[in-house]
C-alpha cells in the first residue's frame, strides 16, 4: 500500500506516494531529486544521512519517510540563504573541513543545529558534537577547526 | 539494505494502538511496535526481522513525558534519550545517556524502546536493574486497556528478549530515586566514544555502605551484585563481580579480556559511587 504524505522541505511543500518502507533518506534523493543527502551505512552509524527534522539532527536512513508526514525538512540544499553559503558552509570550505565531500552534507546539517543550540563551545563540547558523524579523509581536524570558525562567523554576524 | 515490506499503522490514542496491537500480534507473522526507529530500522535494513506490521507509537497522545514522582521517575514511551538526559530527572540515568551513542541517535531513541529492545551491552537496562525499576505494560483485553508492572528482574529475559509479550505495549518505566545520601556511577570501555560498550558498569553505594552494581556486555542480561557483603573494599567487591559475570568472545574482545576488564571498571564505579556518596555526606 503507497501513502500519500506532504514533507516541508526546505520552506516548500512537496506532496509524494511512498510506500510504509520507503525511508526519508530515499524518498529525499529518488523521490524529491534532493541528492545532497548522502546515504552510507544505512544503519546510523556514519552520520551523511543527516538532515533537520523540525530543526533537530536526525539520521534519514533511519526515518521512514511516512512517518514525518506533515514536518518540515532541511536537507544540505537548504542551508544556504540568499545571500549565499551559511556561515557553517563558508566555514568548512575556509578551514578546508572537507576533501572528497562525501560526509560533508550530514557534517553540515549536525553543526547548524549544534551551533544554534550551542553557539559558543567548547573544544570538548565539538568533540562530543560531531563524534557521531566518520570522515574518512580530514582526520577531523579541519572539521573541529570548521565548528569553531563558523562559531565566529554567526557571532559577527548576529 | 532495504527494509522488507510492512503494513503501517499510524494510531493517535492509546485504547486503538492496543487494539491494533492485539489484532497484528494474534497472527504469528506479527507486529512490532516503532518507537524512535534507532534499533528497529537498522535491524529493518539488514533484514534482520521482517515484521507483517508495524504500529507507529510517535502519534498517540500521552505517552510522552517525564514525571518526578515521589520515590522515582516516571518516563513515558515517547520521551526521548535527549529528552530525559536534558530535563536530569535522575541523576543515574542522566550518566547513562551521556553514554548512548550520539547526540543525533539520541533526538530519536526512547529510553521505553531500549529497555525493551534489551541489547545485552545497552546501558538502560542495566539502570532499571541496579536501581531495582519496573516497566509498565498495557494489552488490550475483554475491551479495555489492562496494565500490569513488570520488576527489572524478570523484565531482562535473554538477549533482545523482554518479558513483553506479542500485542502489549511498554507505556512507561520507572526509576526509582537514590536513597538520600547515595552515590551513583556509570563506567564503561568501548572501542569508539558513542558505540555498544565492551564492558560496562552501574553502582550505586548507600552512605551505609549498601552497595549494587549491574554490568553490561558480560552477559544476555544485565548482571546484578549485591556487593554490600564487602564495602568499602571494592577490590574484594570487584572480584566478587567478576566471579558472577559470564561473558562471551566476539569479533570486539575475547570473554577473558571482558571478565578482566568489568572487575576493573566494577572497583572504579564502586569508588566513584562512593566518593560521590561521601561528598553528599560531608
Ligand atoms: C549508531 C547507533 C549507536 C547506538 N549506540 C547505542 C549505545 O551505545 N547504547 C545503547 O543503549 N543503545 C545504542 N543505540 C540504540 C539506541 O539507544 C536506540 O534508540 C534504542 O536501543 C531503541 O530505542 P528506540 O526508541 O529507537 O526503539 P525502536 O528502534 O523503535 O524499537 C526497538 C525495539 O523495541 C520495541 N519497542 C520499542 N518501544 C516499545 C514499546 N513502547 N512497547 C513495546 N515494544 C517497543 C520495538 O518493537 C523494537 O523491537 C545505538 C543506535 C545507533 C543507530
Amino acid at each position: 500500500m503507497e501513502h500519500e504524505i506532504t514533507l516541508v522541505v526546505n520552506g516548500a511543500a512537496r506532496r509524494v506516494r511512498v510506500p510504509a518502507r520507503r525511508l526519508l533518506s530515499d524518498c529525499l534523493r529518488h523521490d524529491l531529486g534532493l541528492t545532497g543527502t548522502h546515504v552510507g551505512c544505512e544503519h546510523g552509524v556514519c552520520g551523511c544521512c543527516t538532515v533537520l527534522l523540525d530543526g533537530e539532527p536526525v539520521r534519514s536512513c533511519l526515518t521512514f519517510a511516512v512517518t514525518v508526514d506533515g514536518r518540515e525538512i532541511t536537507t544540505v540544499e537548504g542551508l544556504a540563504g540568499p545571500d549565499g553559503l551559511s556561515p557553517v558552509q563558508r566555514a568548512f570550505a575556509e578551514c578546508h573541513g572537507l576533501q572528497c565531500g562525501f560526509c560533508t552534507p550530514g557534517f553540515l546539517c549536525t553543526v547548524t543545529a549544534f551551533l544554534e543550540a550551542n553557539p559558543v563551545p567548547t573544544e570538548e563540547e565539538v568533540l562530543e558534537g560531531i563524534s557521531g558523524n566518520l570522515c574518512r579523509c580530514t582526520g577531523y581536524q579541519n572539521i573541529v577547526k570548521a565548528v569553531h570558525r563558523a562559531a565566529e562567523l554567526m557571532a559577527e554576524e548576529a | 539494505m532495504k527494509p522488507p515490506p510492512f503494513t503501517y499503522h499510524a494510531p493517535r490514542d492509546l485504547a486503538t494502538a492496543l487494539r491494533t496491537l492485539q489484532e497484528v500480534g494474534a497472527g504469528g507473522a506479527g507486529g512490532k511496535v516503532l518507537a524512535g526507529g534507532q534499533s528497529l530500522i537498522p535491524m529493518l535494513n539488514m533484514r534482520l526481522v521482517a515484521p507483517a506490521h508495524l504500529v507507529d507509537i510517535n502519534r498517540v497522545a500521552g505517552l510522552g513525558g517525564i514525571g518526578r514522582e515521589p520515590g522515582g521517575v516516571r518516563v513515558g514511551a515517547l520521551a526521548r534519550h535527549a529528552e530525559a538526559e536534558r530535563s536530569g530527572a535522575h541523576p543515574l540515568l542522566t550518566r547513562a545517556l551521556k553514554l548512548v551513542a550520539h547526540p543525533v541517535i539520541r533526538n530519536r531513541g526512547t529510553v521505553v524502546g531500549s529497555l525493551v529492545h534489551a541489547d545485552p551491552a545497552a546501558e538502560l537496562p542495566a539502570v532499571l536493574a541496579v536501581l531495582g525499576g519496573s516497566v509498565r505494560v498495557a494489552r488490550w483485553q475483554d475491551g479495555a486497556a489492562v496494565e500490569r508492572d513488570i520488576p527489572a528482574a524478570a523484565f531482562f529475559t535473554g538477549p533482545m528478549e523482554s518479558a513483553v509479550l506479542p500485542g502489549e505495549l511498554a507505556v512507561s518505566a520507572w526509576f526509582p530515586s537514590l536513597a538520600p545520601g547515595a552515590g551513583c556511577a556509570f563506567v564503561e570501555v568501548s572501542r569508539r566514544h558513542g558505540d555498544y560498550a565492551l564492558a560496562g558498569v552501574c553502582a550505586v553505594v548507600g552512605p551505609a555502605g549498601a552497595a549494587r552494581v549491574a554490568c553490561v556486555g558480560v552477559g544476555p542480561v544485565p548482571v546484578v551484585v549485591d556487593v554490600s557483603a564487602h564495602a568499602p573494599d571494592w577490590a574484594a567487591a570487584a572480584r566478587a563481580v567478576r566471579e558472577e559475570t559470564e561473558p562471551d568472545d566476539d569479533i570486539h574482545a575475547t570473554a577473558a579480556y571482558r571478565r578482566h576488564l568489568v572487575g576493573v571498571l566494577a572497583e572504579r564505579a564502586l569508588r566513584e559511587a562512593a566518593q560521590e556518596a561521601e561528598n553528599r555526606g560531608a
